[in-house]
């Protein structure tokens, strides 16, 4: 792989339901950044993003995976990218230790190297004790947890989060931002959708606005900045601003 | 200010709406524009209903009173059983009850006696309960009342005092059950229970018939000397009921007041604690249950890893586990049979395979929409490298592989008794599960586990092409044993209707 290419390449994307959700989109996310999606509701993020992770079908387009096409191979384009979803779904059932087990077995990776990891994952998010307990009785923060551990136990090059950080305490919040910062200082790409613009703001490397299903605006905090002509405002003003007068355009 | 009258009679109302709406929910799959169709399609089910009901019991609507000991003892039998199944269903709608948190938090937070109020949801489940059999028992009183005349117009009124009493004893049982061994175990055992009871009754009749007589006949046993010579005399309580149901007015008014007495005493004696009850229910935390001992992580496949999670799944699956405790229990009878079999030349193990290839069918098709459609972690599973093929394929696997453990036994002990018998029940086992199994992946829809309740709601049409797929390969295994010619003609015609489901279902990626 060359040492300047792109995570993801997402060229011409376009999903309608009863309207379009994704409007030609265009999108590149450099390998080894945070990159974060931000928009209002409906803008299109999640529908994006579903379809990057292969769980949505685009109307056109196509997605590139680290130079994999994600669209003709995907079994190939999935063996190197995980997806979280604001809504943990994991299978009540099973102890956090036997879902990564199977989430391992799923991407095939080394049964021990599987098991170290897992029960690294679970110790640093916090979930030590529980590891052998079933997940039926976990709150939504802990089983967001177990989600992220499942999304990391088979080390991806691509982290595709959408609103991870939904439903979690201040501490938890914590050790999933640190998580994630490690991956991306060992090398992993992250794209992240929140609507929780202080981290953007701190996590980010770069940050792009969608509204209506097509990019407004991207770009590192200070480019942003310098696009909307003024230097010391908030990120959480340039993003009201972006939208709105993405609106009044429409 | 209103009034505590009016408050409850608005509460009254409120909880028979939001009955009524789970009702027509549950019935139109939550898709309210179906809701014609529905009604159309219930009336056109109650219309063929009737012609089973005059099969069953058109040819008692000319019975009267006084009946001899062995008709009072069919006629008790059958409304017991009936009891039964509605004490089965009122378990677990009182259950179902107890573990929705859904409006508690307004209702304790009104300014109205909890007792009140409690007394009244506990009253909707009595009436819930009783409507529903109420409504199943019409096609049956309707062929009685054309052959019989007006006086069977009394049967409803003997549904409605069983159905009362009915969910006077769930409501008491599971209260009880609650008390004594707390709310996360109430749950389970509330299942099982419900499934026993409402299994329980016909298999020990037919137990009792095998042990004595050779057959799975339950008439076999109830119109036998031995049970007419323990019957009490014609005056005793017992047959009440069947009295009442054959028009004896005196007999329907006590029933009728005994219902209503042991509600109102079983609304009296818990209504007040219920609220209690159900609060605790709806709020305790689930507590933390172990998984299987702490071992390492097993090698394998990708399809070893979907089968050990699937396998994990349906083991620690309460709905299961109860649904799969009625379908062994089903089993044992057959069992039982094939076993006096090997002493007795003279027992009908003919009756053993269609009754294999039925309960193989129908634990199948639930246990393939649990495994297929039940997928709690879809984007996991979408996500991972593995083709959708394959991912299915594993799951249908384990549908088989589970119906192969719980019926090779059976079968092999039935090659003992006749080789041939054992070959036709394996292969209509076989082709009734993989029909089965089949049907759900036609109609699979995305769902949690927990909503299995519902399964049956996301398509009428895979519900009745799953019973029929079913009773079609028992009935084709059964006349292939005795008359293969016929048995040719009801094999095409069950796979016409698999092939016509097929080109119904919806279209798949």
């Amino acid at each position: 792989m060359a040492p300047d290419q792109s995570a993801l390449q997402v060229r011409g994307l376009t999903k309608r339901f009863d309207r379009p959700a994704v409007d030609a989109l265009d999108l590149t996310v450099r390998s080894g950044e945070f990159y974060a999606l931000l928009g209002p509701n409906g803008a299109g993020k999640t529908t994006t993003l579903r379809m990057v992770a292969g769980l949505l079908r685009p109307d056109a387009g196509s997605v590139s995976i680290m130079g994999i096409d994600a669209l003709t191979d995907p079994v190939a384009a999935k063996r190197i990218m995980a997806w979280v979803s604001d809504e943990p779904m994991i299978y009540d059932k099973l102890t956090p230790l036997e879902y990564l087990e199977f989430v391992a077995g799923l991407w095939g990776v080394n049964p021990s190297v599987a098991e170290s990891s897992a029960r690294e994952l679970l110790v640093s998010l916090g979930l030590e004790a529980n590891m052998h307990e079933r997940c039926e009785g976990f709150s939504k923060g802990m089983r967001q947890k177990v989600a992220l551990a499942g999304a990391l136990v088979h080390d991806p090059r691509l982290i595709i989060l959408d609103e991870p950080l939904t439903g979690l305490d201040a501490v938890s919040a914590r050790h999933v931002k640190g998580l994630l910062g490690e991956r991306v200082h060992d090398g992993c790409t992250v794209i992240m959708t929140t609507h929780i613009l202080e981290v953007a703001e701190r996590m980010a490397d770069r940050i792009g606005v969608i509204s209506a299903g097509r990019l407004v605006a991207e770009g590192t905090l200070a480019e942003l900045r310098q696009q909307n002509g003024r230097n010391d405002t908030s990120l959480e003003d340039m993003f009201i601003a972006l939208v709105d007068r993405d609106a009044v355009a429409a | 200010m209103t009034t505590t009258t009016t408050t409850l009679n608005w509460f009254a109302s409120h909880a028979i709406r939001l009955a009524w709406r789970e009702w027509l929910a549950m019935m139109t799959g939550g898709r309210l524009g179906r809701r014609r169709a529905v009604i159309v399609g219930l009336v056109i089910f109650g219309a063929l209903l009737h012609a089973p009901a005059y099969a069953v019991i058109g040819r008692y609507a000319t019975l009267q009173l006084p009946l001899d000991t062995s008709a009072l003892i069919v006629v008790t039998a059958t409304i017991f059983l009936a009891w039964a199944l509605m004490l089965s269903q009122a378990i677990e709608s009182v259950t179902r009850v107890f573990y929705a948190r859904a409006d508690l938090d307004l209702i304790m937070s009104s300014p109205v006696a909890l007792a009140h109020v409690f007394s009244i949801r506990l009253a909707a489940i009595a009436v819930s309960v009783t409507a529903m059999a109420l409504l199943l028992a019409t096609p049956f009183v309707d062929v009685l009342i054309l052959g019989g005349g007006l006086r069977w117009l009394s049967v409803y009124g003997v549904v409605m005092a069983i159905g009362l009493s009915a969910a006077a004893i769930a409501i008491a049982v599971t209260i009880l059950l609650f008390r004594t061994i707390g709310p996360q175990r109430t749950r389970l055992i509330a299942q099982i229970l419900a499934a026993v009871i409402g299994a329980g009754f016909v298999i020990a009749l037919q137990i009792a018939a095998i042990m004595s007589y050779g057959t799975l006949s339950r008439f076999a046993v109830l119109t036998s000397g031995a049970v007419a010579g323990f019957a009490p005399g014609p005056d005793s309580i017992l047959w009440w009921p069947a009295r009442a149901a054959l028009g004896d007015g005196e007999a329907l008014v006590l029933l009728l007041a005994c219902g209503f007495l042991l509600l109102g005493a079983v609304m009296a004696v818990f209504s007040a604690g219920f609220a209690d009850t159900a609060v605790r229910a709806s709020t305790a935390a689930v507590s933390a249950r172990r998984g299987s001992r702490a071992r390492s992580f097993r090698p394998g496949s990708q399809q070893q890893a979907l089968w050990r999670k699937e396998l994990v799944l349906l083991r620690r699956d309460p709905w299961l586990l109860s649904q799969s405790l009625m379908q062994l229990l089903y089993l044992v009878p057959p069992a039982l049979l094939l076993w006096r079999s090997f002493s007795d030349p003279s027992v009908a193990v003919m009756l053993v395979t269609p009754v294999l290839v039925m309960a193989a069918g129908q634990l199948a098709g639930g246990l393939g929409w649990l495994t297929i459609s039940g997928e709690d972690a879809p984007d996991l599973v979408t996500t991972a490298p593995l083709q959708p093929s394959r991912l299915i394929r594993a799951k249908i696997e384990v549908v088989l592989l589970v119906i192969g453990a719980l019926f090779t036994p059976l079968v092999v002990a039935l090659l003992f008794a006749s080789p041939q018998q054992a070959a036709v029940t394996a292969i209509g086992v076989t082709v009734a599960a993989a029909s089965a199994t089949a049907i759900q992946l036609w109609f699979r829809v995305q769902a949690r586990r927990s909503q299995f309740r519902r399964r049956q709601t996301s398509s009428r049409l895979a519900t009745f092409a799953e019973a029929f797929s079913s009773i079609g390969w028992a009935a084709t295994s059964a006349l292939a044993l005795s008359i293969p010619v016929a048995a040719l003609v009801t094999g095409i015609m069950t796979a016409a209707l698999l092939a016509a489901t097929w080109k119904f279902s919806p279209r798949r990626d």
